[in-house]
């Protein structure tokens, strides 16, 4: 499966080439051109010559990671965080840094030398490093510079029936669904666009829809799904299982009503299950689509997935399905309409 | 019967297999069937306690009631998790299994043993739902949970109560000799009495040996209890990890990475086996680190001193990072001296030096 190979891959911001090269290779018999621009977003196209609405979909390449700081002096490597990180994860987790793909280890001082007061507290960037077993920083810089980016080798994993882990589904469910997009044929002119460096503050997708300037934008996303226990109903924001999540809004955008209402319809008329996305926190690149030129109707349609922006989360290969399903009936139905 | 030899490669395939084998303490089988297979090479006779302990008899070149006796002890057990209940959504909850720092568990893959195994990942609330406060605060044991992304109905005749669960984390080489993996602590240690064991297949020796793969440590120091009450050995060399240097570590509490071994010496220590070992690497030129310690407490060399009349024990520690996380890591150049050193130690081992052991 696409989302598989997608997921193994390492492509923190800034760096998303193993991604990029992964989707071209899945995507190029299918396009009638794709190239890429000066931030590093890809852009595929199809049926330009058609008429009808240009429809821009849009998911982020790009997954949160870690970048090498400094070599502190005894071969080891501090980092800082790429995108938004809860540090309490980072501890007793191997990495991998770089192109070369340099196995690291982040471990933690052992609980038998931890005074109990320090036991309560999450251990701070400051005291945490990455391991490579070099003895001295010479040997260090021989393998790795600051600026090297460090993500986690956790590999997709099939758990149970329709259950899935793996790390940076966030967002390459997207990235996977509008790949396998690119085999279907429509009426109208769509543009299939990868970003670059959503995580650090949405920095690709906004030249990228000034450069199509489309009639409309559909943002794919993996979101978070807090259904988990001793949290309230009211607080899941998304639940696994119940379909494909649709915004309404969030930090970043307005959804488009009419737009939004069309998606609902397509999902009733098609016996689609979905959900709302029951919060207003959080944002991705359909906020800075929709604010480019003078304003693109937008939409997001989110995949719920468990524990996000950690090494590892989890997802329903259902939920997948029913968001490819209700993304492709859209497109159908909507047979190039403007909103 | 399976063999190994001393090339690098195959020396990370074996401490692969040791670390990756689940084997919480209490529940040891499967660690106990793959080393029992190694030892089966080199040893005559291999029986189990009621505790479960590997015990492995390699006789002396010729048969003599008094011929020394020396027990070698490092623990098959690892530390670990335990199912403590299953909730209507299918989250499990858990326990822990020895000394595991809770801080360590968020976003892990585990494994649960169950009737089969069962994949799950270690959750916890969301940072976006927590105050700032909330989340400058370790995630305590109670607020995590294992998701397997099943119902209740499709987990209940698979998994229950007091179900083990360990990490599921796959053995890494660094650069140098250093790996990194779980449960080094102390496979790291079995790894080092396998070799020993091969090495003194090449050496004549007048001891008759017991390799005792024990039990039950990381909950008490319980196996080698029995096991050296059985064995009653004369002498006796737990093989342990030690803390090996890190920022914010003393020097007083951890030995050099890859610098040898670590030799302990302090009072559960015979100062003639300690001088024995020390004198023995330096004429053989095996590298090695002395390591003052003053309490035993923690390592299987905390039994085995006092069982029955008294046994004359020492402690040989491989320096290890992290001990305790599923990222524990060794230099494999270290066990390999270990195991080089205790053949050595062990040849030089008669009748004569036991009758000093006595004289203080």
């Amino acid at each position: 499966m696409l989302l598989e190979k997608l997921s193994n891959a390492q492509a923190v911001a800034g760096r998303e080439k193993e991604v990029r090269d992964i989707i071209i290779e899945a995507i190029k018999d299918n396009v009638d051109d794709f190239r890429t621009d000066v931030t590093g977003n890809l852009i595929a196209s199809k049926g330009k010559e058609k008429s009808g609405a240009k429809v821009m979909l849009a998911a982020h390449m790009d997954e949160v990671g870690l970048m090498i700081s400094e070599i502190n002096g005894q071969g080891l490597l501090k980092f800082k965080p790429v995108g938004g990180f809860d540090k309490r994860v980072l501890v007793s987790k191997e990495v991998v840094i770089g192109q070369d793909k340099i196995p690291g280890i982040i471990g933690a001082k052992a609980i038998h030398l931890q005074k109990k007061a320090a036991r309560k507290k999450p251990i701070s960037y400051d005291n945490l490093y990455i391991d490579i077993g070099a003895k001295s920083d010479k040997e260090a810089e021989k393998l790795v510079s600051p600026g090297d980016m460090a993500t986690f080798p956790t590999k997709y994993n099939q758990i149970a029936d329709n259950i899935v882990t793996g790390k940076a589904f966030d967002d390459r469910v997207g990235c996977a669904i509008l790949a396998e997009l690119t085999a279907e044929d429509f009426s109208f002119p769509v543009e299939f666009v990868f970003t670059v460096q959503e995580e650090v503050g949405l920095r690709g997708a906004r030249q990228a829809a000034y450069a199509i300037n489309p009639d409309i934008a559909i943002v794919i996303e993996g979101t978070t799904a807090a259904d988990v226990p001793e949290n309230e109903e009211h607080r899941y924001s998304t639940t696994l299982g119940e379909g494909p999540a649709l915004t309404i809004r969030d930090r970043s955008i307005v959804v488009n009503k009419k737009l939004l209402q069309e998606l609902i319809n397509t999902a009733e008329k098609n016996n689609i299950p979905y959900q709302f996305r029951r919060t207003t926190a959080g944002g991705n690149d359909a906020g800075v689509i929709n604010i480019s030129r003078e304003g693109i109707p937008a939409a997001v349609i989110s995949l719920p997935c468990r524990y996000i922006h950690s090494p590892v989360s989890l997802l329903n290969l259902t939920d997948y399905q029913n968001l490819k399903s209700l993304l492709t009936n859209f497109l159908i139905d909507s047979q190039g309409k403007e909103f | 019967m399976t063999n190994f030899s001393e090339k690098k490669d195959e020396l990370t395939e074996l401490i692969k297999e040791l670390s990756e084998i689940n084997a919480v303490s209490g529940q040891e089988d499967s660690a106990f069937t793959l080393v029992k297979n190694y030892l089966d090479n080199y040893c005559q006779d291999i029986s189990s306690d009621n505790l479960n302990n590997l015990i492995a008899k390699k006789s002396a070149l010729s048969e003599d009631e008094s011929n020394p006796k020396i027990m070698l002890a490092a623990h098959l057990d690892e530390i670990g998790l335990m199912v403590k209940s299953i909730d209507d959504k299918g989250f499990i909850k858990f326990a822990t299994i020895g000394g595991v720092d809770p801080r360590t568990l968020p976003a892990q893959e585990v494994i649960i043993q169950g009737k089969e195994e069962v994949a799950g990942i270690i959750g916890a609330m969301p940072p976006h739902l927590l105050s700032k406060k909330e989340r400058n605060k370790a995630h305590k044991l109670e607020d995590l949970y294992i998701d397997t992304g099943r119902k209740p109905e499709n987990l209940q005749d698979i998994v229950q109560i007091g179900d083990p669960v360990t990490i599921k984390r796959e053995l890494t080489s660094l650069q140098n000799e250093f790996v990194s993996g779980k449960a080094l602590d102390d496979r790291a240690g079995v790894l080092m009495m396998l070799i020993t064991a091969r090495e003194l297949a090449k050496i004549k020796h007048e001891a008759e040996v017991y390799f005792v793969a024990t039990s039950q440590e990381e909950i008490g120091v319980k196996g080698s209890q029995t096991a050296t009450y059985n064995i009653f050995p004369d002498i006796g060399i737990a093989i342990d990890v030690c803390h090996g240097l890190m920022p914010g570590v003393d020097k007083g509490d951890a030995a050099k990475m890859a610098d040898g071994p670590a030799v302990s010496f302090g009072p559960h220590v015979h100062p003639d086996l300690f001088n024995l070992i020390t004198e023995t690497a330096d004429n053989y030129n095996i590298p090695y680190q002395k390591s003052p310690t003053t309490t035993p407490y923690g390592t299987d060399a905390a039994s085995i001193q006092i069982t029955k009349s008294g046994v004359a024990t020492a402690l040989i520690s491989i320096p290890l990072r992290y001990m305790h996380t599923s990222v524990e890591m060794i230099s494999l150049d270290d066990v390999k001296a270990g195991g080089q050193l205790l053949a050595r130690v062990i040849a030089e081992i008669d009748k004569d030096f036991l009758e000093g052991l006595q004289c203080y």
